[in-house]
């Protein structure tokens, strides 16, 4: 297999260059990951991330031949022979192919990603039915892996300013929790010119989010109640 | 004065950033403390998330339950090698802390009635052991540890915890006066400096070491950081030859199916097609403890009834299950047997074999997350200002074989009780910090100078991989006493290569490589204190099963190896038999 790297050592280079290099793989490396680690062992100055190599915890989030996903679950065998890896779109480089994602993680904490209930604890479990549940689904399971967020033009334009899908995602997972209390207060966080309205339906998240979320849906149902609230 | 490295102060250091760590911290940081979490990944990369099937509490959600009959089950799974009085005190905070995480926000899965949802696992029944099974993980489905792993950073980003992330410890600080923990050296990996973090308490909570084999469910960072601090800081690692395999690892790629899809009904065939787990565990069968099904799978496959063309694994069934309860109950399960298996569990067989998961042994503690260590004539003389839960510690509640969701469990309860302990401590003490000693850092200093400077020698990867082979090789399911001398002969020499690695990137910035050569000498560490202690005991217990000593020897061998790094010296201390407040279990042959 033949990988194009990009590759940057702020230590050593002045600027960033694309490496080539040929890696032979054995039958069991059938992911990208597997390819990437095999590169390390050849040329251990190839920089970045990886942990639980089976798609949960989200650290080798990469450009893969143009579009954003996770090396650990992208199988080597419906790749093309030359695959060219990058780091994620528009974030600052630390080194070689990882990111730093104090921006992408503002956002997220931006809006108070935890459930708030005012009432005293009962003794017991809070009360929720599995329907009520069941609305958290397609939510909750998302990794943080930033793949959405990096491949959204309006996350590049305003990354400070806009939300971001990832992080919309999430606000909407608290809006959808029944145990929360704070609907109205965390429309007040988005309401503004940017924060989330500065999603124009793109749908490149949904396109590239390797745990098949769909922010856009959640995004939609945001601005609905926006709406609601306001006639 | 020259420290020679920059110092941070801090009232408590907690290193790791997974379940118990979390915990921890968010204990800490409630007390108004000042707190740092050193962690080498974002705290939502750690290994916790990838827990799957769910966490113990006697709830009686869906049967009948009390903690009594958890704690039996745990005695039982621990194969009587647990400590019956942190096993009482975890049972019995269980539902407590499990409620606290559904207050905080975890999407637990629900009953028709609101309740959280329970599943059956292995070795948790009703009754002391009665054929019935008590439903008594509380699970989100079939990402259970990345709801509670997120849920308890997300509590921490309200309390505003500080976190110091893609900072890896390297090693422990002692007050050569009485041997306190006085805090660790940190390398920032962004910048390649490196740092010593003071604190009054410090949190081991560095997860387990599953990369000493070369098959693991583990993922790349468990490589045992703190165990490898902890023993070359001269203290003692406790019953490290217990290594649980679970049984449903994917074949060929190592990746976990959880013991939750036989909780909801899958089971185990060889290549007759034989659901064969009824003939070694009659009662239980699927869900007996998983030291007891991973020995049946590996007797099928050694005698001939493996699957596929190498006869080198066994078949897991869930076709039957429907595709309801698949993609309701375990969607997580279905992507990973698509993606690692290419087989559809609605359709298809998933090829399984036992791959190593769970260190039950680690840096010995008590309930309160106190460092225990023996002195004089004390086996458990409590080491200043040092704490450790989670994966790392020992405390010990999984004894020999831990069992399904106790693990989950265990990161919540004794991160909560250190948390509550630190701030006590801290509380009680003097203002000023103590004195770092002069040479604190020099150490960490001079490893990290031989790498900077070695630019010939033994490749990491090289050691690193002839380590995890070894291992598996030596240590395996069942464990041959040529296989162990030979194995602890092969690992000193690995250890003694490990000295002598390079790198050639010798870059400041993100330099993994060197985090890589770092990560190797825990390894090392790990990998010793694991395969000496194994040979060392002359019985099977739980996950040791010895074809030489086939039987658990009670008069003997009822007792906690501690392994020293210094001479790779043993020292052995009682099992804690007397609970809290009920009576013993007295040990009994363990069927399921």
């Amino acid at each position: 297999m033949k990988l194009s790297i990009y590759r940057y050592d702020p230590d050593k280079d002045a600027k960033p260059y694309m490496k080539d290099y040929d890696v032979q793989l054995e039958h069991s490396d059938r992911m990208l990951l597997d390819a990437l680690v095999k590169l390390k062992s050849m040329d251990d100055s190839v920089a970045f991330r990886r942990s639980c190599r089976e798609g949960v915890c989200g650290s080798d989030a990469i450009n893969i031949n143009g579009k954003n996903g996770l090396a650990c679950i992208t199988k080597v065998a419906d790749l093309p022979e030359h695959v060219t890896l990058r780091p994620l779109p528009g974030m600052p480089v630390i080194r070689d192919l990882i990111v730093d994602m104090t921006q992408f993680f503002k956002q997220y904490e931006s809006i108070k990603p935890y459930v708030v209930n005012h009432d005293a604890p009962p003794e017991r479990e809070r009360l929720q039915s599995p329907d009520e549940r069941e609305e958290l689904n397609g939510l909750y399971e998302c990794i943080l892996c930033a793949c959405c967020s990096t491949s959204c033009p309006s996350f590049w334009w305003n990354p400070d300013k806009f939300v971001g899908p990832a992080g919309l995602l999430q606000a909407y997972r608290f809006i959808a929790d029944t145990r929360d209390q704070e609907t109205a207060a965390r429309l007040d966080n988005l309401e503004d010119p940017y924060r989330l309205f500065r999603c124009h339906t793109i749908m490149n998240c949904v396109d590239v989010c390797p745990k098949n979320l769909n922010p856009t849906r959640a995004i939609g149902k945001i601005k609905e109640l926006m709406v609601k609230r306001s006639v | 004065m020259s420290l020679g490295l920059p110092v941070r102060k801090f009232d408590a250091i907690v290193v790791g950033a997974g379940g118990s760590g979390m915990r921890a911290a968010l204990e800490l940081a409630r007390a108004d403390l000042k707190v740092a979490v050193l962690t080498k990944v974002f705290p939502t990369r750690s290994h916790t998330v990838a827990a799957q099937g769910g966490i113990a509490a006697p709830l009686a959600n869906s049967t009948e339950d009390n903690w009594h009959w958890h704690m039996y089950d745990t005695v039982k799974g621990s194969d009587y090698l647990g400590d019956q009085d942190a096993i009482e005190y975890m049972c019995r905070r269980a539902n407590e802390v499990v409620v606290e995480l559904e207050h905080m926000g975890m999407p637990f899965d629900r009953l028709e009635n609101g309740k959280i949802y329970q599943r059956p696992f292995g070795g948790h029944t009703q009754d002391y052991g009665s054929s019935k099974m008590a439903m008594r993980s509380c699970a989100a489905a079939d990402r259970t540890g990345h709801a509670m792993l997120h849920t308890l950073y997300q509590q921490n980003v309200r309390t505003n915890t500080q976190f110091f992330v893609e900072w890896m410890a390297l090693d422990l600080i002692r007050d050569p006066q009485d041997g306190a923990v006085l805090g660790v050296t940190a390398l920032e990996m962004e910048t390649g400096e490196v740092y010593m973090f003071q604190a009054k308490a410090t949190l081991l909570a560095t997860g387990g070491s599953g990369r000493i084999f070369y098959a693991s469910t583990n993922a790349f960072i468990n490589t045992g950081d703190g165990l490898g601090m902890a023993a070359r800081a001269g203290f003692p690692l406790e019953d490290m030859e217990f290594y649980q395999f679970h049984p449903t690892g994917v074949y060929g790629a190592g990746v976990l199916i959880t013991e939750g899809v036989r909780g909801e009904g899958g089971y185990l065939l060889n290549k007759d097609g034989e659901r064969f787990m009824e003939r070694y565990a009659p009662n239980a069968k699927d869900l007996a403890s998983r030291d007891v099904v991973s020995r049946a799978m590996t007797t099928e496959i050694k005698e001939g009834r493996g699957c596929g063309p190498d006869k080198d694994h066994v078949m897991l069934k869930l076709d039957h299950l429907g595709p309801e309860v698949i993609n309701h109950r375990l969607p997580g399960i279905r992507e990973i047997s698509i993606k690692f298996a290419n087989a559809d569990p609605i359709r298809d067989l998933v090829p399984v074999v036992p791959t190593v998961h769970y260190q039950m042994g680690g840096i010995p503690a008590n309930y309160m997350g106190r460092v225990v260590a023996p002195e004089g004539n004390n086996n458990e003389s409590i080491v200043p200002g040092f704490f450790a839960a989670g994966e790392c510690a020992c405390v010990s509640v999984h004894g020999a074989n831990r069992l399904g969701t106790n693990s989950l469990l265990d990161l919540v309860v004794f991160g909560k009780s250190s948390g509550e302990q630190m701030t006590k401590d801290i509380r009680s003490l003097p203002a000023p910090h103590r004195t770092l000693p002069r040479d604190a850092g020099d150490y960490t200093r001079s490893r990290l100078a031989r790498l900077d400077a070695n630019a010939a020698g033994e490749r990491v990867v090289d050691v690193l991989n002839d380590l995890r082979r070894a291992m598996q090789a030596h240590c395996g399911v069942f464990r041959f006493p040529d296989d162990l001398i030979l194995g602890v002969q092969k690992i000193k020499e690995i250890s003694a290569r490990a000295g002598r690695t390079f790198i050639t990137d010798k870059s400041k910035v993100f330099n993994t490589a060197r985090v890589e050569a770092l990560e190797l000498d825990n390894l090392v560490e790990t990998a010793m204190a694991t395969i000496v202690s194994a040979e060392a005991r002359k019985e099977s217990r739980g996950a040791q099963a010895r074809a030489d000593f086939p039987n658990r020897d009670d008069k003997n061998w009822m007792k906690h190896t501690l392994w020293y790094k210094e001479a790779n010296r043993l020292a052995y201390k009682p099992v804690h038999l007397k609970p809290m407040t009920v009576e013993s279990f007295e040990p009994k042959v363990r069927t399921y």
